[in-house]
């Protein structure tokens, strides 16, 4: 992550998701997978548990995020502000 | 003339039948969250997408001719409402169905982020009616069916789409089938 900060970050809306796994391959950088699936934040990527649902993303990987909120079988992805 | 526009259009059908079994293969696999060992999850869905839209393209390649070709006699009207051709009348029909779900099933696969989840589930389910539609159209009605090559090619898009359900039903369909039973932890095959 830069000095600036996050250029956007990727909700992941929980009550959605399935874990099916693309937005993992996707962002490998970003997510982690956790043992039952689901995506997680990779480890130093947020501070505290309670913004585990707001991953944030570097510039470079927006593009890939993007695709990964298009491609998302569950619609469970988002793109918000940083 | 007529005859290329027939065979054209008989040989177009024949492949949109291998395309939509590719779809319907595809698709179940995308379902199960697996990767493929060379093809990442991102790419199956990719390729279940575009050979379903290739699919189309060879849909409109199988009917088009038929309504050029004066002997064909399809009209408009036939391609999108059943049982009202002139030859053939219900295996025709079971075809045009089969058209109208494709379409159902397209549009709300292009609209999907409008729509919604649920919605475009649920319609994205008939491609389970489609695809049994779709062959028992050809095989109905197609010029060559009973040949020994279209029989044997219509038995093996028959078993592979069969096997492919049985393991959509069967409880170790989903990657994470194991994991979310209690199983053992696993890497998910991460390079």
């Amino acid at each position: 992550m830069s000095v600036a900060g996050p250029a956007a970050r990727l909700h992941i809306d929980w009550t959605m998701c399935d874990g099916r796994g693309l937005c993992t391959e996707l962002l490998p950088e970003a997510l982690t997978r956790d043992d039952w699936g689901y995506p997680l934040a990779a480890p130093g990527r947020v501070r505290a548990r309670a913004d585990a649902s707001n991953v944030p993303l570097t510039g470079a990987e927006l593009g890939a995020a993007v695709d990964a909120v298009k491609l998302c079988p569950l619609l469970a992805l988002r793109i918000t502000g940083p | 003339m007529d005859d290329a526009l027939w065979a054209f259009a008989r040989v177009s059908g024949l492949v949109d039948m291998v395309l939509l079994t590719g779809s319907v293969l595809l698709g179940i696999l995308t379902r199960s969250g697996r990767p493929l060992p060379a093809l990442p999850r991102v790419s199956l869905m990719l390729l279940h997408r575009n050979i379903s839209l290739l699919a189309v393209v060879f849909l409109v390649f199988h009917v088009a001719p038929l309504l050029l070709d004066a002997y064909a006699r399809v009209n408009l009207v036939d391609v999108v409402v059943p049982f009202l051709g002139s030859y053939k009348a219900f295996w025709q029909g079971l075809g045009t169905v089969a058209l109208d779900l494709m379409a159902a099933v397209v549009a709300t696969g292009l609209l999907r982020h409008r729509l919604g989840r649920r919605t475009f589930r649920a319609v994205h389910w008939l491609s389970y009616a489609m695809w049994p539609l779709a062959l028992a159209h050809s095989v109905g009605n197609g010029t060559d069916a009973t040949s020994a090559p279209a029989v044997a090619a219509a038995v093996v898009l028959c078993v592979a789409v069969l096997a492919a359900a049985a393991w959509r039903v069967s409880a170790g369909f989903l990657e994470t089938a194991d994991a979310r039973r209690g199983g053992a932890r696993r890497d998910w095959g991460r390079p």
